[in-house]
């Protein structure tokens, strides 16, 4: 046992050299410290509602701060850890359905309904997520797009639960003992979410758990050799993410106060995939911007609504050849050339 | 104590035996290669001590501890440090974040105090880059701290994965070809780096194919051919055996 | 019994719908190791063209051997324009293209027909034949047959012309092709192609039995996918296999179970054989690659 100490005294001796002042700078200019950026956004989401004229606007910007949300936890399983999901959707839908369920057939508060849906979408991700996760690359897609597809059947399909096709109607939400109806008291509270959701993904990235996970999108060999665990962390960032979908999911009930299965169908989750793709893999801000820019886009589209599917294609393509960073970094690329 | 033993290890692939009831100590300290000739079952054997494949028979010890069913990474928690033939590196990550993931056993990865950012993190995360810093220029990788590894020379690249290693801080380091794909000068900067790193204390194992270094500074050669065990002593011994020159026979030993 | 037997035939004939998508899939996966999410869309292009080109008045053989050639078209356009410049997308890139793809046909058969459902005549006569208690159209024994036919073809093709054997080669290494002075670029455009070809060939064959419209790709495409998948992801006997396989089971999960699960049995068939078989069913029995 000796030997095995001195070893350890000689391991600390060799990386105790001096240390290089340049690296003592490189802790992280203030602009990237993840609080600064939380700051920022929380300064920019209590602003926004001076441009905000109309409970249109309103209503617009509580979809996107939605959908933002939700593609930030997709891009943290997809963008941070590399693992695809083309069946996202089917948490959105188990958080929506869930809480609409509990609270309207079974007389559950809706605050409860709507935190035992998410604590339920995530026990499902994890319990299927181990296996599923044990895939890669193309079977991956397949395998969480085969899991999205079964989730959106059964929703369709129980109709003395879910109200089949024809969807279900969801309960108004209270809080704190007012209730929120309109569009702007619903414009604070998922503010609020997305800011913290947004201040829960940036302190993970900036952070030894992060970093875990971002090497997962390296080669296979690199994260095992130095002792992180690949399944946990495969299956931490999954359930994580499928948590914050559902909880998403079930405000996204509570908002529209109907659903219908169209939210758990493949189409969807292509939807969010597309969201994360169009900000770019690996971004925060990335994600929202991608959520506003496909959340809007129909409402410009509305003149024109039989193109939506052509053209919601030809961005799908457009992104992935020409920008398939993503928007962000092709605008800060090309920023960066022109200063150059 | 060994540092690693290997006791009548075994391995099948569809009948076929790759490793066949091999049996080896490797004591600490000082420097150990593993040689043999293509196919002879280098790399199923590495595959066996760093826990990518799981034996058919016999088991494998590290520092007296059985890896029997333990995955690759609580295997790195047991003292074990490993590089890659090809260096496998982040692309998406500069080269100090490369090497701070090797720190990860070492720092605070659970969710709740990650999410929070409790004062933990924050101080783990500083002593890591610190560590990781101190490490780059130790392996003489001083000047590419910040650069993405797409754009550092592949001798670099060799070395940054030895940092990495001994970020984990390992007892016992396992050199899977390094001298592969580098130059004379790189190679002799390498040999430098392999003595220092042993003459800390550092066991080293070394799966190497370039019979100058092993022979100029390994103190302890194992030569397997077939998956089973060939010749086992000195660099004296194992370069006269005759055995080992039949196996050899034509390449310089 | 006679139920038992009417399920299996009803099985069959969808199931060889599902193996030659499935087929057209592998084909392109083994040419160029894109997984094509199109694949369902390609099929609806071909139905399609060849109700429209019926109702322009030309006579159904002519319509048929023309929906089948825009769907082979349209394989060649979409390998030219969007997977050959995005060589560099990698596996995630590339599935999203063709997801793409396949929204943009889709996309456009909307535009030019509306969401409307569409239906071809059948290819003879339309008189059912009874053998014992089981009934069958001819129609299905056109599917069936044509499928087998399509595969025999596909099998000498591999096995016996030049160009089919460069794609073999192409798909075995593709750096070993390139030396060996094979166009591969070349290679996985003519199987872009094929693969239109072969998905057109089920949209026509399929429509005189289901309806066809804009749609009908995404759900036939994904079935044609767990085929492929059962099949193990690379061979074509194994595609047909698993198309015939997941029909069967559909029709019988129909038959005796419930028939709203009925389109569940292949989503639950592919996650599962992804967890517990990663190389399908019948992958690993062949151990064939094309």
């Amino acid at each position: 046992m000796s030997k095995v100490e001195v070893k350890q005294k000689a391991t600390s001796k060799w990386v105790c050299g001096g240390v290089n002042e340049h690296q003592r700078r490189t802790a992280g200019h203030f602009w990237q410290r993840p609080i600064t950026n939380v700051a920022v956004l929380a300064l920019l989401l209590a602003c926004l509602p001076l441009a905000l004229t109309s409970g249109f606007h309103y209503h617009l910007a509580v979809l996107v701060g939605i959908n933002a949300t939700i593609a930030i936890s997709l891009n943290l399983l997809m963008g941070y850890a590399g693992q695809v999901s083309l069946g996202h959707a089917g948490f959105v839908a188990l958080g929506a359905y869930g809480t609409a369920i509990l609270s309207s057939r079974y007389g559950w508060p809706v605050p409860l309904a709507l935190v035992s849906s998410a604590a339920g979408a995530a026990l499902i991700a994890f319990v299927v997520g181990r296996p599923i996760l044990r895939l890669k690359g193309y079977y991956l897609a397949l395998g969480t797009l085969g899991l999205g597809m079964i989730i959106y059947l059964v929703i369709s399909n129980e109709v003395w639960l879910t109200g089949g096709p024809d969807g279900m109607p969801v309960p108004v939400l209270e809080l704190f003992g007012g209730r929120l109806t309109g569009p702007a008291d619903w414009y604070w509270l998922i503010a609020v979410m997305l800011l913290l959701v947004f201040w829960l993904s940036t302190n993970l990235i900036h952070a030894p758990l992060g970093r875990a996970l971002r090497a997962l999108e390296g080669p296979e060999a690199v994260a095992g050799s130095v002792g992180i665990d690949v399944p946990r962390s495969k299956l931490l960032v999954f359930t994580l993410s499928a948590a914050i979908a559902a909880l998403m999911g079930g405000f996204l009930a509570l908002y529209a106060g109907f659903i219908s299965p169209s939210l758990a169908d493949f189409l969807h989750s292509i939807e969010l995939a597309l969201m994360v793709l169009v900000g770019g893999l690996g971004s925060v801000v990335g994600s929202i911007i991608g959520a506003a820019l496909i959340t809007l886009l129909p409402q410009v589209l509305t003149v024109v609504e039989e193109y939506e599917t052509l053209v919601y294609g030809l961005i799908l393509i457009g992104v992935m050849m020409f920008m398939p960073r993503g928007l962000l970094s092709s605008i800060i690329d090309l920023w960066r050339r022109i200063k150059r | 104590m060994s540092a690693l033993e290997v006791i009548s290890l075994s391995k099948e692939f569809g009948g076929v035996h790759a490793i066949e009831d091999l049996s080896f100590n490797i004591s600490p300290g000082s420097v150990h290669s593993i040689i043999g000739p293509n196919g002879a079952g280098k790399t199923t054997l590495l595959n066996l001590i760093t826990g990518i494949y799981q034996p058919t028979q016999g088991e494998v010890r590290l520092f007296g501890d059985s890896m029997a069913g333990m995955p690759v990474h609580a295997r790195v928690m047991a003292g074990l440090g490993r590089t890659f033939q090809t260096p496998q590196v982040c692309m998406h990550m500069t080269a100090l974040e490369n090497v701070m993931l090797g720190r990860h056993i070492h720092l605070d990865g659970r969710f709740l105090p990650t999410a929070l950012r409790l004062p933990r993190i924050l101080s783990g995360e500083r002593e890591a880059r610190h560590r990781a810093a101190e490490l780059m220029e130790y392996v003489g990788l001083a000047d590419y701290l910040n650069d993405e590894p797409g754009s550092m020379p592949y001798g670099a690249l060799k070395r940054l994965e030895v940092a990495r290693a001994l970020a984990c801080e390992p007892k016992l380091l396992l050199l899977d070809e390094p001298a592969a794909g580098l130059g004379a000068s790189e190679k002799a900067d390498l040999t430098g780096l392999i003595e220092k790193l042993s003459g800390a204390g550092l066991t080293i194992v070394l799966v190497e194919h370039d019979m100058k270094l092993v022979m100029s500074i390994s103190q302890h050669i194992l030569v397997i051919n077939y998956g089973q065990k060939l010749a086992e002593g000195q660099p004296t011994e194992v370069r006269r055996n005759p055995d080992v020159v039949a196996a050899y026979l034509g390449s310089a030993v | 019994m006679s139920e038992f037997f009417q399920y299996l035939i009803t099985g069959l004939t969808i199931g060889s719908m599902y193996g030659l998508i499935g087929l057209g899939i592998v084909l392109v996966y083994n040419a160029s190791h894109v997984v094509n999410f199109a694949q369902g869309d390609l099929m609806m292009v071909g139905g399609m063209s060849a109700v429209a080109l019926l109702s322009a008045g030309l006579p159904l053989p002519v319509a048929l051997v023309g929906g089948v050639l825009v769907g082979g078209l349209s394989g060649l356009l979409m390998f030219k324009f969007t997977i050959e410049p995005a060589r560099g997308a990698g596996p995630l890139g590339l599935v999203i293209i063709t997801l793409g793809v396949g929204m943009v046909l889709r996309g456009a058969a909307e535009l030019a027909w509306g969401q409307r459902f569409y239906s071809l005549p059948t290819f003879s006569d339309n008189e059912t034949i009874r053998i014992g208690g089981v009934t069958l159209v001819p129609q299905s024994l056109w599917v069936m047959g044509i499928a087998a036919v399509v595969v025999i073809l596909l099998a000498y093709f591999f096995s016996r012309s030049l160009t089919g054997k460069a794609i073999v080669a192409t798909s075995l290494d593709r750096d070993a092709a390139i030396l060996m002075g094979i166009n591969t670029s070349r290679m996985q455009l003519f199987s872009f192609g094929l693969a239109g070809l072969l998905g057109a060939v089920a949209g026509v064959l399929i429509a005189p039995i289901a309806f066809t419209y804009a749609a009908a790709g995404l759900m036939l495409g994904l079935k044609g996918f767990v085929a492929a998948v059962l099949g193990g992801l690379g061979s074509f006997r194994g595609a047909l296999v698993g198309g015939l396989t997941l029909g069967v089971a559909e029709s019988m999960m129909a038959g005796y179970g419930s028939s709203d699960y009925k389109d569940a049995i292949a989503y639950l068939l592919i996650v599962v054989i992804l967890i517990f078989m990663p190389r399908g069913i019948f992958g690993g029995m062949s151990g064939e690659r094309v």
